[in-house]
């Protein structure tokens, strides 16, 4: 997490083409990123894991939880297309519902970083002083702990379940959305358009809200994608520590978890999970990366 | 480290193998022999009176000797003390000590040296045997090596106590020096602490004096804990490692075609089951498991317990219904393992007027426990039963039980020697293990004339009652008893499978 | 400069400060009477009155934070109920494990990052910059405990090469050192890579376009020269120090890795400690790898302070 937050640093160093409205940036913004090959791959291929997610009861060829004694840690074969589990599930099946787990985990919890973080690193970028003094040691020293000890301490305290590990998880990466705010406002504040707006006697929540906000939207919104990427994998660890998505409903890293037991004796347990969380972590990153470029020009 | 016992590339060995070196080489190897033993988990504090986990005990097995030890069959045999005698009223048990013992430092064994442990065991803070030892009134020194231990009341457990941690002796000297005692034991064991680094290794090494040194056939024993059974397996297999204990069952199947390795077995002592909160918290009533005993013969009847071995330990258990297994001498044949009776079981529950019993089972988050939690459910579905999975990470699930937050928990227990230990805790009221709050006068005047009774059958007969008074209501359902189960390097020989699930380095060879 | 580096050394406290609360607090307000967890299963009453206590656990959380942070200052972090060792002597143990396992793993992704990113920059737009580019996107992508178990799989399992887990002192046995170490150190060094390697690859890119660089071309060096003593040069300080702060992210990330290969390291100290309730470990290892962070992150301002003036934080 904090690797694509320093990733993100020059970027945000090289923003101060403010100014501009956030609508008329948006429509080319959007032709370059569909110029991208590797965006628009990014993008189908989370597309499609958000379909598999929406439409799963129907594209899964089995229940994911009905257990079959007689069907115990088969190998792949045409009625099972990636086998089956300890319990005789089908692999294939509960991969196509753990694609719920994980999403739901990637959205919902940078969900709540953005939302905590985002309104905090304006209050602490735009009011300056002691709020922001504060603001920033409380952020330094949860940065200061490493994030995975964070999210499963959070996690270990509320509880193993996904709503919990996504709440840890958004817990833990707010401190990255509360830092990279501040930073863009402290850029942007000193522009002549904010500066204009004070001067006219808007009121601080206006010119917060309609003229910083927006303008810093772009970098926080490449941060979003990539923090979903780390969510996912987040999710993912955690559920594979057993602190995450309980049994039996279906999720990738608790799928791992068991299959680290049958490695041996059953390997495509282990092998279709985190492919799965592979492929839809990268395309997340492809997709940060394309949004990267397309919404920073400058970025090449 | 020329002649590290580890395997070398083969080119390499057969370089060596050209020179005379070699000759040599094997020479020493012969003589200077290490075992190397993978544990599943690390253990506590190897102190014998603070020591808690289980896999302590395992490493104890080698490092600290007891007063007795006991057989694959269950049967007491002397270890540091050659023989016992009870008084006649049995508030007494006199200890015969063997002679010319010596602790790792060189001090002496004798009936000072048991005093003090007893009395260690009993006085010291945070001694975890004291409630073992809780009957044990005083110890006096009859003559140097005989002691006496004189007791409250009758306590038939007493020996099979004296077999375990509380009847590991250390050195006086050295339990009065430098603490903490357990980060540096010292103890009469066949072999010395060495050094321990925390999660990694624990190396012990020969001890010279060892009163039965001729047993002994290694220099070295080294003890690594490796938490994953597929990894403990993966090193075995790479000649890392010469014996692992707790062996996936998942595993076993596939050893069977390696020519390499062994798997040994034997029932464990203890037992899975299945705890019902019948009377902990106002929680039992407020749902029909912990209301009403016929939900729970129903509970019972829905599952078909072979099958449950077959899927939840691909069969390496023993089913039962007690809290010893069918196969031990305790066990009540007059209530045998039911046979699963869905019919029976939905009339029961119509009976009771509660054909889709909905509860919560609270489940350890480990894989196994889920595993078993997810076979109980799909098997009571089919009676009615509906069944939800509450996975909590252990430490939490202590906690609930305790507190009595559960309406059904799913929770093992490794087992002791003597009976009562499995029961004692269990079943007796207000008991610290009793989480499923049963508590009944009759069944506790049962208990303590259990622990008084002079002889082995009679207290087969107060076991029965008991078992027929704790069937009827019904707090844990016990489910089956694993299978403990070693895998080793099938140049290794003279392991032996002691039902208390520990290694016995005496008569171990390479 | 000595103003700055008070500037910084001041917020550093209350930071610290700060950890210590978070850290006595997520510990503290964890769900399950440790002295249960401790008391194995027997659950004997006076065991776990006895390690109430010894923790303390009857008294208030501020009064329990006193005891902690009394003993911290004097630099006693306490001592483990579990295994009746001190703290300071776990980390001490522990210490070298992950330092190795980081150092292994740093030098792996600098191996692998820096001449990948080097590459890119320079032959940007071809297949080898496209390749590098899908490289860093593989590490960055792939969760390192899945990596950890399908290299078990093969080098382990399969092959035979390696050892699936555990840890051999470099003393006693370096070749079984490395043998152990090689598989966890390339999990962990394998999304560093990529990181180094796009920030190697943007730095460059500026470095080259650079009017010295021109400059350079343009009296007739050889491009390799150009690239190797003129851009690199330049564009190494960034990423050194970038380098440093990933560090910090290299021991949190240990935690899984350690954990996949059974290594006795910070991350497994942690983990087991968190599950076991051993509260005082937990609170000491955490303390002490937040405290390097930070301490990490402050020289790597400063050197940054150091090379670049004109920056202010």
């Amino acid at each position: 997490m904090r690797a694509a937050n320093l990733a993100i640093a020059p970027v945000a160093a090289e923003q101060p083409q403010a100014g501009f409205s956030a609508g008329a940036h948006t429509v080319p913004a959007w032709r370059r990123l569909l110029r991208r090959r590797g965006a628009v791959l990014g993008l189908a291929v989370v597309v499609g894991f958000v379909l598999l997610a929406l439409f799963a009861p129907w594209l899964a060829p089995y229940d994911p939880l009905a257990t079959s004694w007689s069907v115990i840690r088969k190998a792949p074969s045409a009625h099972y297309l990636f086998g089956t589990d300890e319990l005789g599930r089908d692999v294939f099946s509960r991969v196509i519902w753990g694609a719920r787990a994980s999403l739901l985990a990637g959205l919902v919890s940078v969900c709540i970083s953005s939302l905590l973080g985002v309104p905090i690193g304006l209050l602490a970028g735009y009011a300056g002083g002691w709020t922001d003094a504060l603001i920033s040691r409380f952020t330094d020293a949860m940065l200061a702990l490493p994030f995975l000890i964070l999210a499963i301490a959070l996690a270990a305290f509320l509880g193993p379940s996904l709503s919990n590990a996504m709440v840890a998880i958004g817990l833990s990466a707010t401190p990255i959305f509360i830092r990279l705010t501040r930073a863009q406002v402290l850029a942007v504040k000193v522009e002549d358009y904010v500066e204009a707006a004070r001067a006219i006697g808007n009121p601080h929540w206006r010119i917060a809200l309609r003229h910083i906000l927006p303008n810093i939207l772009p970098p926080l919104i490449v941060q979003s994608t990539l923090s979903i990427a780390a969510a996912v994998i987040a999710e993912a660890s955690l559920s594979f520590l057993g602190l995450g998505q309980q049994p039996p409903a279906p999720s990738w890293g608790s799928m791992l978890n068991t299959a680290k037991n049958y490695i041996d004796n059953a390997p495509w347990m282990a092998i279709w999970p985190g492919l799965s969380i592979f492929l839809l972590v990268l395309s997340f990153n492809l997709l940060g990366d394309g949004l990267r470029d397309a919404l920073d020009p400058r970025h090449k | 480290m020329l002649c590290s016992s580890r395997p070398v590339p083969a080119a390499r060995r057969l370089l060596q193998g050209l020179t005379a070196g070699l000759a040599l080489c094997l020479a020493t190897l012969a003589g200077a022999q290490t075992l190397r033993i993978g544990l599943a988990e690390d253990p506590d504090a190897l102190d014998p009176t603070m020591a808690r986990s289980f896999v302590g005990r395992v490493v104890f097995a080698s490092l600290c000797d007891k007063l007795f030890d006991i057989d694959e069959k269950l049967a007491l045999v002397p270890q540091l003390a050659t023989g016992y005698e009870w008084s006649a009223d049995r508030r007494a048990l006199t200890l015969k000590l063997r002679p010319g013992v010596l602790f790792h430092d060189g001090e002496k064994f004798d009936a000072a040296a048991v005093k003090f442990n007893i009395e260690r065991h009993k006085n010291l803070m945070g001694s975890a045997r004291r409630g073992e030892l809780l009957p044990v009134t005083g110890v006096e020194v009859v003559d140097p090596l005989t002691v006496r231990l004189v007791l409250s009341a009758p306590f038939a457990p007493l020996l099979s106590v004296l077999s375990d941690r509380a009847g590991m002796m250390v050195s006086p000297k050295a339990a009065a020096g430098p603490q903490p005692f357990g980060a540096r034991p010292v103890c009469a064991g066949p072999f010395k602490f060495t050094e321990r680094v925390a999660q990694d290794r624990i190396v012990l090494e020969r001890f010279a004096n060892y009163w039965d040194k001729a047993s002994i056939h290694f220099d070295k024993v080294i003890y690594l804990p490796i938490g994953d059974a597929t990894v403990r397996l993966a090193n075995l297999r790479a000649g890392q490692l010469d014996l692992i204990e707790r062996v996936a069952s998942s595993d076993v199947a596939a050893l069977k075609s390696d020519s390499r390795i062994g798997v040994a077995r034997i029932t464990e002592l203890g037992y899975q089951g299945l705890t019902i909160n019948i009377g902990k918290s106002d929680l039992a009533q407020k749902n029909p498991l912990g209301r009403d005993p016929r939900v729970r013969e129903a509970l019972e009847l829905s599952l078909d317990r072979a099958g449950i071995v077959q899927v939840a330990v691909d069969g390496e258990g023993e089913v039962g219904n007690q809290w010893v297994s069918p196969s031990n001498q305790f066990y009540v044949k007059s209530i045998p393992v039911p046979a699963r009776n869905i019919a029976r079981a939905k009339a029961l529950l119509k009976e009771a007027g509660v054909p889709n019993p909905s509860f919560t089972m609270m489940t350890p988050t480990t894989s196994g426990d889920q595993k078993l939690a997810q076979v109980i459910q799909a098997m009571a579905k089919e009676a009615g039963f509906d069944i939800k999975i509450q996975a909590t990470e252990f430490a939490t699930t202590l906690n609930l039980a305790e507190k009595g937050q559960f309406e059904a928990y799913l929770l093992n227990w490794s087992g002791r020697t003597d009976p009562d230990g499995n029961l004692f805790n269990f079943h007796g009221c207000k008991q610290p293990l009793d989480y499923s709050g049963y508590c009944k006068a009759a069944t506790d005047e049962l208990l303590n004339q259990s622990r008084s009774a002079p002889d082995a059958a009679q207290r087969a007969k107060l076991f029965e009652q008991i078992a027929a008074d704790v069937n009827r209501e019904r707090p844990i359902i016990y489910l089956y008893h694993r299978h403990w189960l070693w895998a080793y390097n099938k140049k290794l020989t003279g392991l032996r499978t002691v039902p208390d699930g520990l290694i016995r380095v005496q008569g171990l060879k390479l | 400069m000595p103003a700055y580096f008070a500037k910084r050394l001041a917020a550093v406290i209350p930071t610290l400060i700060l950890v210590t609360m978070m850290v006595f607090c997520l510990q503290q307000l964890l769900p399950g009477d440790p002295a249960l967890v401790l008391a194995g299963e027997e659950q004997d009453p006076n065991v776990v009155a006895y390690l109430h206590r010894k923790m303390h656990l009857d008294e208030p959380l501020p009064v329990r934070y006193g005891y902690w942070i009394a003993g911290v200052l004097r630099g006693d972090l306490g001592e483990s109920l579990r295994i009746q060792r001190p703290v300071r002597q776990l980390i001490a143990e522990k210490l070298p494990v992950t330092l190795e396992l980081a150092l292994l793993a740093m030098g792996i992704a600098l191996i692998i990052g820096i001449p990948a990113g080097i590459v890119s920059a320079v032959y940007k737009g071809t297949a080898w910059d496209y390749l590098a580019n899908v490289f860093a996107l593989w590490g960055l992508s792939t969760p390192n405990f899945w990596l950890g178990i399908l290299m078990i799989l093969l080098f382990s399992v399969t092959l035979g090469w390696l050892p699936a887990s555990g840890y051999i002192s470099p003393w006693e046995d370096l070749r079984g050192n490395l043998a152990a170490m090689i598989m966890p150190a390339f999990v962990l060094g394998n999304a560093i890579a990529a990181i180094l390697m796009r920030h190697t690859r943007s730095a460059m890119l500026q470095v080259l376009n650079a009017d010295y660089v021109r400059t350079a071309r343009a009296k007739g060096l050889s491009e390799p020269r150009v690239v190797l003593k003129h851009a690199l040069r330049n564009a190494l300080t960034p990423i050194i120090t970038l380098g440093a702060l990933e560090f910090g992210t290299l021991l949190s990330g240990a935690v899984l890795t350690e954990q996949v290969f059974s290594i006795p390291g910070f991350g497994k100290l942690i983990v087991d400690a968190v599950f076991n309730r051993d509260y005082l470990v937990v609170q000491g290892v955490v303390l002490f790898t937040a405290t390097v962070y930070i301490l990490l992150n402050l020289l790597a301002d400063l050197a940054y302070f150091v090379v670049n003036p004109r920056m202010r934080g």
